[in-house]
């Protein structure tokens, strides 16, 4: 029997059976007639110039069919696209090959063009490069003093921009302190590490001189635009398909040299050319995140209460900008505030060139940092002040009855109520029990913690189109402008569009990634799909489904505000023996013969939605063993209690909470992107880039609240839920597990290493 | 990440393997279950002319129970280490550390042999194979050599094999009864390099007294290592926490660990030295004793 209501119930993955059988297609299946294979000489210096390059060896090679370097593309290609440029900042000219000097390894050189990709990986090694070596510089504090290497010589320092603002009375709130607590954190650099890495395929169709570009991203309408500016080629004749993509994590929302070289390369020479990355290329080139170091001073009361804060915000940028790089650091200062109503902040964000990749979004982009800056705070000033962690977390709470809540740092956050949800994540840890084995444990030389970490995150940046047709046979054809890549938007998107049509949900086909048939949009990020790309589907549905009532009641001989729409049919309320099918209906849409007098002809349209911001929450919970003799950390317990507005389909939601809580764990334990003193990626493959395993992640035990957003569909989002709140409930715990050593913890990851030397530091004294 | 192109060759005889080594010398690699060498190729860190294949060489496969030792051909998998009766009944530490190697579908290819052929210091089965004062052999273009296992590691991906030699079995002695063992590896994560690894075996007479200990360490030195002090400071001795103290001191001392951006400081792995060896004898003594898992 057919579903009546989808939304809301744990509907299986309509992507699912394709992937899951391996049928589907990711980029590197792509296979056209007389494709070419490029690659890509990265520089394994940190910071050189370029000398010479000598392409003569690598030409000859059998099987290369072109080589070009930074001086040949110059004038046809480039430079990259920037769009979040803060007030008075330095954005240096980013050409996708390098052109007189490299500023990180892994930054692009030379590409060469082959009959197969075996070939020209070959030809790469016959390239001889004569660099220059120059100073590198890899740690953002060592770049801000005076006499570190200029990562850009023109510039008088490496600096990118500065941007300080007091937001309230921040003297006053000091003033007014019983105490000033401080601490300094630094959130390790991290690699997104998209199971799928990244690649391009272009190709030129002379006839219809589109240039067709299929790119493993999560922006395909944003790339249009950026490769049509960085080409200088309109846009209406570049077409962006993504394919099946595998992941992106805010990895594949920006502009790559490769795609633009790529296609650049195709029209050249004529020929389809494919791109595919290696996982090497991936952890040196393609875009980190995190790298933050915060230094916090707090203004409290002795009853817990905090009233203001310091922050001085040192963000590594990296090399160059890429699109999104300077919004990081901002967003993550202007969330710093989370769930707390303070009465002012003092932010002093920096943004620092290093002779390293860019950072940019990666799951959370900001809102990781900046809730890890607070609640790490918030657990410093509990300890010093003797107040246990989740009642400091109570006296600071903004109330349910405050909402919409004007921010001292001026966002508004929709609809809230954090005590609640903190409260079902103490219930569900058994709080006072695990405080008391905690105690007891302590007594036979065992070290269990015990860390919280309430947090609220912002998302709904970007607006989405959505283009609906119900075609003559009555089947539903949905284009939307958001770009899912794992997420399961196809099932979640169908589940809405079906309960608005009262139609099963496989006669419902979303369509997403191809920017020839789908008005423009942002693409997959930020936590936005369901909302921003819903609401618009949404929208467009109830046009149609009103289109399709006015036909209905026509023929049946009834006011439109009768009728109803369910199982497929179309009835009127009263008389449900009077009716029509769905099918019928959108028949006689299509039918000049039948269709009422003065409708236009057709069931389609499109809609763009523009969302308000949305402020999920939610409180999470770990519970740890840690080691003190070899520093090593076991995660007992983890509590994730999420509230992401209204849920279309919680299994999905279950799936997205899992994976950012993963990623955090990630980061709390075991993930570094690291380089040596001298700028050198130690962290290159996936044997020392370590990625939490099965082994490492615990059972989770997951819970939600529901506080409606105000929108349509109530929903908030959730994609960036697990990555943004968990870590810092896990080092939460850590620290303290270890109260008895009193040690600060203020780097991540807690590994082993590190922790063993804080514990003996200590007890060195 | 493409390997450079090779020659391919598979022998069916471990005579013509070693015919094909000893011609092409250098410009020739052994492949065996190729965990270790295939990511090298990948990285190009490795770049044979020729490959050589192992894997289609009859009779290299295989646990044998004969008389006072266990026999255990170089083609073995992991895998089939972890799961054998034989290996269980009588080397329990084997199993047990073979199943702390990387993950399932690293041990369901990769071999003893070619583990400790790799001379890796972080890989498992050198320390195990040390506290299990166990014996290689060789053969070659001449007559088969067979040694101890601490005279087979010379350094860091060297072991001691000449030209055209292939390391073509494992011997472990049969511990007597009253024995026990542990390997214990500390790691990041499960499947990284071990920082640090220890196995030790012991045997007690009827009174506790140690009449045996072998103890190797794992990541702590150039190649694995022998912790000759550690396992003078038990024999003769009642194994107990204050001999195993020392013993885990001595252990500490005779590391020679070095420093890893990654996985800790010299100090903090010599640290691990004392802390593994003195859980490995431990749980060792448990079990030597009828205890312990």
């Amino acid at each position: 029997m057919m579903q009546t209501q989808y939304v809301g119930s744990p509907v299986k993955r309509k992507e699912d059976p394709r992937l899951i059988k391996g049928e589907s297609t990711y980029l590197d299946d792509i296979k056209l007639p007389g494709m070419l294979y490029a690659a890509f000489l990265r520089s394994s210096y940190p910071h050189a110039k370029i000398k010479r390059i000598d392409v003569s060896q690598a030409l000859t090679l059998e099987g290369v069919v072109a080589v070009y370097t930074g001086k040949d593309l110059k004038d046809a290609v480039g430079p990259l696209v920037v769009e979040s440029i803060n007030r008075g900042s330095k954005v240096p000219s980013h050409y996708p090959l390098a052109v007189d000097e490299v500023k990180f390894v892994g930054e692009p050189v030379a590409v060469v063009v082959a009959e197969d990709r075996y070939v020209a990986k070959d030809a790469l090694e016959r390239i001889i490069v004569e660099y220059e070596p120059l100073p590198a510089v890899v740690d953002p504090e060592k770049a801000l003093e005076d006499e570190a290497p200029k990562v850009h010589e023109d510039y008088e320092d490496n600096v990118c921009f500065r941007w300080k603002k007091a937001f309230g009375d921040v003297e006053q709130s000091f003033s007014n302190a019983d105490e000033v607590i401080e601490a300094r954190f630094r959130i390790q650099r991290l690699a997104p590490t998209a199971m799928e890495p990244r690649g391009v395929v272009a190709h030129y169709d002379a006839l219809n001189r589109i240039l067709t570009i299929w790119s493993s991203t999560q922006f395909p309408h944003k790339l249009r635009t950026w490769v049509a500016t960085s080409l200088n080629w309109p846009e209406n004749r570049i077409r962006v398909i993504t394919p099946e993509v595998g992941g992106g994590f805010g990895s594949k929302l920006n502009h790559y040299p490769e795609e633009v070289v790529i296609p650049y390369l195709a029209v050249k020479l004529g020929r389809p050319v494919k791109w595919f990355e290696e996982r090497r290329e991936n952890l040196q080139a393609t875009t980190h995140g995190r790298d933050m170091i915060a230094y916090v001073k707090a203004a409290v009361k002795r009853d817990g209460k905090i009233l203001g804060l310091k922050v001085r915000l040192i963000a590594d940028l990296g090399a160059y900008n890429y699109v999104y790089t300077q919004d990081n650091p901002l967003v993550a200062a202007r969330m710093i505030p989370g769930c707390y109503k303070l009465e002012s902040i003092e932010l002093d964000v920096v943004g620092v060139f290093t002779n390293k990749i860019a950072t940019d979004a990666y799951r959370g982009a900001g809102r990781p940092e900046a809730s890890y800056i607070i609640e790490r705070t918030v657990d410093r000033i509990a300890r010093k002040l003797g107040i246990d962690p989740a009642e400091i977390r109570r006296r600071n709470f903004i109330q349910p009855s405050e909402f919409p809540y004007k921010t001292v740092t001026k966002f508004v956050y929709d609809t809230g109520n954090y005590e609640a949800a903190l409260n079902k994540a103490l219930e569900l840890l058994k709080y006072s029990e695990v405080r008391a084995e905690q105690e007891r444990l302590r007594g036979e030389g065992r070290y269990i913690g015990v860390g919280l970490s309430s947090f609220v995150e912002v998302c709904n940046f970007s607006y989405q189109s959505a283009s609906v047709r119900v075609e003559p046979t009555g089947k539903v054809l949905v284009f939307t402008s958001t770009s899912p890549h794992g997420q399961g938007e196809e099932t979640a998107f169908a589940q809405i569009v079906a309960d608005v049509f009262g139609v099963d949900m496989d006669s419902v086909q979303v369509i997403h990634g191809d920017t020839l048939a789908i008005p423009y949009g942002w693409g997959t990020a930020g936590s936005w799909t369901l909302t921003s790309g819903g609401n618009a589907i949404l929208k467009a549905c109830k046009e149609i489904r009103e289109k399709m009532l006015k036909i209905a009641a026509a023929k049946l001989e009834a006011r439109p505000e009768d009728l109803e729409m369910r199982e497929g049919r179309i009835f009127v309320k009263d008389a449900p023996d009077k009716s029509l099918s769905f099918e019928e209906v959108a028949g006689i849409a299509y039918d000049p013969e039948s269709i009422p007098e003065g409708m236009e002809i057709g069931l389609a349209t499109t809609s763009f939605y523009v969302p308000n911001l949305t402020f999920p929450f939610g409180a999470y919970a770990a519970v740890v063993e840690v080691f003190p003799e070899s520093g090593e950390v076991k995660l007992l317990k983890l509590v994730l209690v999420n509230d992401v507005g209204k849920v279309v389909n919680p299994m999905l939601v279950e799936g997205q909470v899992h994976g950012g809580a993963a990623q955090a764990i990630g980061q709390a334990i075991y993930e570094e992107i690291a380089y040596t003193e001298d700028g050198v990626l130690l962290t290159d493959t996936l044997s020392e880039y370590l990625i939490p395993t099965a082994v490492e992640i615990p059972w989770m035990i997951t819970d939600r609240t529901e506080t409606p957003a105000p929108n349509p569909l109530g929903t908030k989002g959730v994609g960036e839920m697990g990555a943004i709140g968990l870590a810092q409930a896990i080092v939460n715990a850590v620290e303290d597990a270890l109260t008895p050593f009193d040690v600060k913890i203020e780097d991540t990851p807690v590994t082993p290493a590190y922790l063993w030397k804080l514990v003996n530091a200590e007890k060195k004294e | 990440m493409y390997v450079r192109s090779f020659q391919y060759l598979a022998p069916k005889t471990v005579k013509e393997a070693v015919t094909l080594l000893n011609k092409l010398g250098g410009e020739a690699k052994v492949i065996a279950g190729g965990q270790s060498l295939v990511p090298l190729m990948k990285l190009r860190l490795a770049t044979p002319s020729y490959l050589i294949d192992l894997n289609r060489v009859k009779g290299l496969d295989y646990i044998k129970d004969q008389k006072n030792r266990i026999l255990i051909g170089a083609l073995t998998r992991h895998a089939a280490i972890e799961n054998s009766d034989l290996i269980k009944e009588h080397v329990p530490i084997m199993a047990e550390a073979a199943s702390h190697i990387a993950d399932p579908q690293v041990r369901n290819l990769g071999t003893i042999g070619g583990s400790l052929a790799h001379c890796d210091p972080a890989g498992d089965w050198g320390a195990v194979v040390i506290a299990l004062n166990g014996e290689v052999k060789i053969t070659g273009p001449r007559k088969d050599r067979v040694m101890k296992i601490d005279d087979f590691f010379i350094d860091t991906y060297q072991p001691n094999l000449k030209k055209g030699e292939i390391l073509t079995e494992v011997r472990i002695p049969k511990p007597q009864p009253n024995s026990g063992g542990a390997y214990l590896k500390l790691e990041r994560r499960a499947g990284d390099f071990a920082t640090a690894g220890v196995a030790a075996q012991l045997t007690l007479d009827v009174d506790g007294v140690c009449r045996y200990a072998g103890i190797g360490l794992t990541a702590l030195g150039p190649t694995s290592l022998r912790a000759r002090k550690a396992e003078k400071t038990l024999l003769g001795r009642k194994v107990d926490d204050n001999s195993i103290e020392e013993a885990a001191e001595a252990a500490a001392e005779e590391s020679k660990p070095t420093d890893d951006p990654l996985r800790g400081s010299a100090e903090y792995k010599r640290a691990m030295a004392r802390v593994l060896t003195r859980r490995a004898l431990k749980l060792a003594l448990a079990r030597a004793t009828g205890g312990g898992a």
